[in-house]
């Protein structure tokens, strides 16, 4: 593998796991978050070789076959996404979220999440997406 | 698209110098959150990276009466690090308010720091602190105190071979008092228009016994704001006193004018922004 490889890259053109988008390509928006060891990042600032080694996690890997989690149930009962494309980095920078913090405070829902844009939702439907799978596991 | 390079990757604190030593053109690579964007958008075109990321000796936060932070912990780790918090809660918080949360998992604290981006957050509320940087060359190791590491935008004091190892963070005097605040009118996420540290100590009688202020985003480097802390330093300090010398900011800021303000406008919310911070520490 060449050394210049993103990890956002590989996941999508070598791998064909094209649930991880890319959107802003700077790091800013949130399209492309994985979890790599169990924590977010931007996998279109990661090189691949910085990943070698380590547990990956895409949106491909969040529900269990057929099954969807809690979080994936709630974006649809509250209305959490509407195009779809910054779904998948919403979904898996939540589910790292509610791995390390069963029921976090409003404020660190909000501080998590503002890394992930969306252009559709105005945001309403995916703060009670989160808050509405939190409560689902109390 | 990102130009061909080679990648090697260091093994031990030692080899990584060895590696440094031998191809002084070589790039760092640490959380790559800044250098893999210059990269991409052809800014950098280094021919060899040196991966250090693995570099186990260079993580993690240990207290030896001064706090002292690996270079490479992330923003994330030193934010919900029960000893930062213990230490210093404006750093702790202060390392909470870079970018987001997958850069500040993703970017270390120093990698941060050699990037010498002068928007960055943890540069000023570092230099406020009277923190220093241990750097590692194969020829030893030597101290730079924060405010010396910075020379010019994305240009540090680290000298080829050498190889930021941690960060030291003095413990606050007895009273003193610390905050890092950030004026950001357009999104959460955003560069500050300005941002401000500051520690300051007042004694029982009302006067500044201390006072340290250093400001981001308005100047090539950290601003250290000295003519505000003579003007308090020795001083009784009301709140007409304060705000007459945080105004004195604005002849020591030299920002440009961006997307996040004019010159004449940064200039202005520097002076209200230090008021701000000062006045948050007031007893």
């Amino acid at each position: 593998m060449p050394a210049e490889r993103l990890l956002s890259d590989l996941l999508r053109d070598d791998l064909g796991l094209t649930g991880t988008k890319i959107g802003c390509g700077v790091g800013v928006c949130g399209a492309c978050t994985v979890l790599v060891d169990d924590v977010p990042v931007t996998s279109c600032l990661l090189l691949a070789a910085q990943a070698e080694g380590r547990s990956i996690r895409t949106i491909e890997g969040i529900a269990d076959g057929d099954r969807l989690t809690a979080l994936q149930r709630a974006f649809i009962t509250e209305g959490g996404f509407q195009c779809g494309i910054c779904t998948p980095g919403q979904i898996v920078s939540a589910t790292a979220l509610l791995e390390r913090s069963a029921h976090p405070a409003e404020g660190e829902i909000r501080d998590w999440m503002k890394g992930n844009l969306c252009r559709c939702t105005g945001y309403y439907g995916i703060l009670r997406a989160v808050r509405a799978a939190a409560e689902a596991s109390a | 698209m990102i130009a061909p390079f080679e990648l090697v990757r260091a093994g031990s604190l030692a080899e990584a110098l060895e590696l440094l030593e031998s191809d002084p053109e070589a790039h760092v690579l640490a959380g790559g959150t800044a250098l893999v964007l210059l990269m991409k958008q052809g800014l950098l075109r280094p021919s060899r990276l040196i991966d250090i990321g693995g570099l186990a000796e260079l993580r993690g936060i240990r207290m030896n009466g001064d706090l002292r932070i690996g270079a490479l912990t992330t923003h994330l780790e030193a934010e919900r690090s029960a000893l930062v918090r213990r230490h210093c809660p404006a750093l702790a918080s202060c390392f909470g308010t870079v970018a987001t949360v997958r850069i500040r998992a993703q970017g270390t604290v120093g990698g941060n720091l050699a990037h010498a981006d002068p928007a960055q957050d943890p540069p000023p509320m570092l230099v406020a602190l009277g923190a220093v940087a241990v750097l590692e060359s194969g020829a030893g190791r030597r101290e730079v105190p924060m405010e010396d590491l910075f020379v010019d935008v994305f240009e540090t004091s680290i000298g080829p071979g050498e190889l930021l190892r941690e960060i030291v963070v003095p413990p606050l005097a007895e009273g003193a008092r610390a905050t890092y605040v950030k004026f950001l009118p357009r999104t959460e996420d955003d560069y500050a228009t300005v941002s401000v540290g500051a520690v300051l100590r007042v004694d029982a009688d009302g006067r500044c016994a201390d006072v340290r202020v250093a400001l981001g985003s308005v100047g090539p480097t950290p601003v250290r704001a000295r003519r505000v802390e003579s003007a308090l330093r020795g001083e009784r300090v009301t709140p007409a006193r304060l705000r007459e010398a945080a105004m004195l900011v604005r002849e020591e800021v030299d920002p440009i004018a961006d997307a996040r303000g004019s010159a004449a406008y940064k200039r202005e919310m520097a002076g209200v922004w230090t008021e701000r911070a000062l006045r948050a520490l007031l007893p």
